[in-house]
């Protein structure tokens, strides 16, 4: 009976000791969530290890690195939602839909959590600022540069775009479009689309070499259709003719990189990304910053970034990747 | 009379997908070219070897929606297994993938037969099940074409007589199952659970184990293709195959499969799945606007099924007449 109740205490004593300890916790650590398009992608998981990168620096700040399992507005929202009532501090995402995440992200603001957007933009009205990896003139000029530098005599570029509604891949093809008369002999012939599926896009690269006989590029500005477009290529017996470039992630191109059938690609370093995203939540968080037109924020060893008029900002130029520097890029992300 | 009948429905729907390539070759001469049609049989394959597993589940009256998600994870472990031990033979790896297909499928068959929960819950639950289980395995990582060992994806692609392996599979399960649905045991179960269960216990029929047993193949071949998808795309990641499922379940209602069991054979589920893949492949290429082509895809699979439901109607009307006659 004494030993019974002498368990009891200790448990009670431990429970409330691990009680408090949370509590302590909760008051230091700045939480800043980290919330992606779909769990499972390289790119974010780079993010992730950029934004730690940045709680390390900082001290006192915990990411919580969440998103849903499917690339949909719906399951962000149900994410955003459980964020909410754990009361996080700050809330950076990366959103599957420009308008739809909207609502949610206004009842986290009224809540006083800090709400920003990168990578893949929500509406003005459902964030403090939006961070872009870099500015999407300079991606869409980037994407017909890598596909034109290697064709000085000209030629036909066909475009294997993600999903038709995808916000980011619809606004670099128009800022690209917007460039073409700087490429004189280039003519992009068509744009289709893959939706971020390996067997879709594959198909849909098979379709545009057998439509397009004499095609010499495809561009692809989305990480599983350029990897399926190259993999279509070099099944067709088609490297050397048909070179596939656009946006993707090294460790996943790198193959095709080996095989010919991308001479170079680009893309910006999503563990930057990550690093400054979580260090303008903590910046706006910690009232060391105020997001307005203009504003000036440092964004520790990436510098500083200036606000526009729409309180968006941009990072930096997207990077080239080809053979002479794949390899040491490929283990990182 | 009544096989007549289902090869009737069959027949017509060959013509359909011949009358489809016939249209699109208008658009695009180069698409009735052997080379090519060889093509979309291959590229139709995976969806061949699922459609035959999902049509022997609809038969005994059940669904199998994990059928992608065990694709996705049995491709996944067999990547993994690959980058880990790039030597291991590609018997060894097609023996694990159907290995590990089946007892995907036998998870699903041991708890619609010993517990049975209803097969749509069932199959919803392990469906997010394996999924997840591909997080947990990966960490959300891709295996990535540079990583897999040559031998590993060039199985697939290998020749043979003019077409590919990914193809003879398809040809060989399409052989196989004919055989085991039309001459054997297990083959003729499976049509009487679904037609009549009651019935079927009163033969001597244990339901929940040919359930079982139509799952456990559903699985085999689910985890068959997933060596077969990953090795094709050469890469792994979470979300392959996503939302196949439902593409495998068209497959089965177009080629004439009830859905309230019973009915269908081999034969349908092989020309349900060549009718989507006909489009899948001809979409690409005939210039049609990609905002229209979700539309195009689902009005086709609506008047495909919308033309069996006609002839399941008149089958019925006739049977009601001849008992009028009778009484």
């Amino acid at each position: 009976m004494i030993r019974r109740n002498f368990t009891k205490l200790l448990a009670g004593a431990s429970l409330a000791a691990s009680l408090m300890g949370t509590t302590a916790m909760a008051q230091d650590d700045m939480r800043i969530a980290l919330v992606v398009k779909a769990l499972g992608i390289g790119f974010f998981e780079a993010a992730a290890k950029g934004a730690e990168e940045a709680a390390a620096e900082l001290g006192n700040v915990e990411i919580i690195y969440t998103g849903p399992t499917d690339t949909t507005a719906e399951g962000q929202i149900e994410v955003l939602n459980s964020l909410i009532a754990q009361g996080v501090d700050a809330i950076a995402v990366s959103a599957n839909d420009t308008d739809a995440l909207v609502p949610t992200l206004k009842k986290a603001m009224q809540r006083g959590i800090t709400v920003i957007s990168w990578d893949s933009g929500v509406a003005a009205e459902g964030r403090q600022m939006h961070l872009n990896p870099s500015s999407n003139a300079l991606i869409g000029n980037m994407i017909i540069k890598l596909a034109a530098d290697e064709l000085p005599d000209g030629g036909e570029v066909a475009l294997l775009s993600a999903t038709t509604t995808s916000t980011n891949q619809n606004i670099w093809i128009e800022e690209m479009m917007k460039v073409m008369d700087n490429y004189p002999g280039i003519e992009v012939v068509t744009t289709v689309y893959g939706d971020d599926l390996a067997d879709k896009s594959y198909r849909e690269a098979q379709g545009l070499m057998q439509s397009h006989p004499d095609l010499d590029a495809i561009i692809a500005p989305t990480s599983v259709g350029i990897v399926a477009a190259a993999q279509a290529v070099a099944d067709a017996d088609k490297i050397g003719q048909v070179n596939v470039t656009g946006l993707g992630l090294p460790s996943e191109m790198a193959g095709a990189i080996e095989s010919g059938a991308s001479k170079s690609f680009a893309i910006w370093n999503p563990i930057d990304l990550g690093y400054s995203a979580a260090m303008i939540a903590h910046a706006l968080a910690s009232e060391s910053a105020v997001a307005e037109p203009g504003a000036e924020i440092s964004i520790g060893r990436m510098g500083t970034i200036t606000l526009d008029d729409a309180n968006e900002a941009a990072m930096a130029d997207p990077f080239i990747y080809d053979a002479s520097n794949i390899d040491e890029f490929k283990s990182i992300f | 009379m009544l096989q007549r009948i289902i090869r009737a429905r069959e027949t017509l729907l060959l013509g359909a997908i011949l009358v489809l390539i016939a249209l699109i070759s208008t658009r695009f001469p180069g698409f009735i070219a052997p080379s090519n049609l060889a093509r979309v049989f291959n590229d139709t394959s995976p969806l061949i070897l699922l459609a035959i597993g999902q049509m022997i589940v609809i038969l005994t009256r059940c669904i199998d929606l994990s059928v992608a998600a065990n694709l996705a994870l049995t491709g996944m472990v067999v990547a993994m297994v690959n980058l880990s031990f790039p030597g291991l033979p590609v018997a060894l790896i097609v023996v694990l993938a159907i290995a590990l297909g089946t007892a995907m499928g036998m998870v699903n068959g041991l708890l619609v037969w010993k517990l049975a929960i209803p097969p749509i819950v069932v199959t919803l639950g392990t469906m997010t099940i394996f999924r997840g289980i591909i997080f947990l395995i990966s960490d959300g990582k891709w295996v990535n074409s540079h990583e897999m060992s040559a031998a590993f994806k060039a199985f697939p692609r290998a020749e043979f007589l003019g077409l590919p392996m990914l193809s003879w599979t398809a040809i060989a399960a399409v052989l196989l199952f004919t055989v085991v649905m039309t001459r054997t045991t297990f083959g003729r179960a499976a049509y009487a659970v679904g037609g009549n269960p009651h019935a079927a216990t009163y033969t001597g029929i244990d339901v929940g184990r040919t359930q079982f047993w139509a799952f456990t193949i559903s699985g085999a071949l689910a985890g068959l293709t997933g060596y077969l998808w990953v090795s094709r795309y050469a890469v792994a990641y979470v979300d392959i195959a996503g939302g196949f499922e439902l593409d495998v379940v068209a497959a089965c209602v177009i080629g004439g499969i009830s859905i309230a069991g019973g009915i269908g054979t081999i034969g349908g589920a092989l020309l349900g799945a060549l009718f989507l893949g006909v489009i899948k492949n001809a979409l690409p290429v005939i210039n049609i606007s990609p905002f229209w082509q979700l539309a195009i895809s689902g009005a086709a699979i609506i008047i495909a099924v919308a033309v069996n439901a006609r002839a399941n109607c008149e089958k019925g009307r006739i049977i009601l007449k001849s008992a009028e006659h009778a009484a």
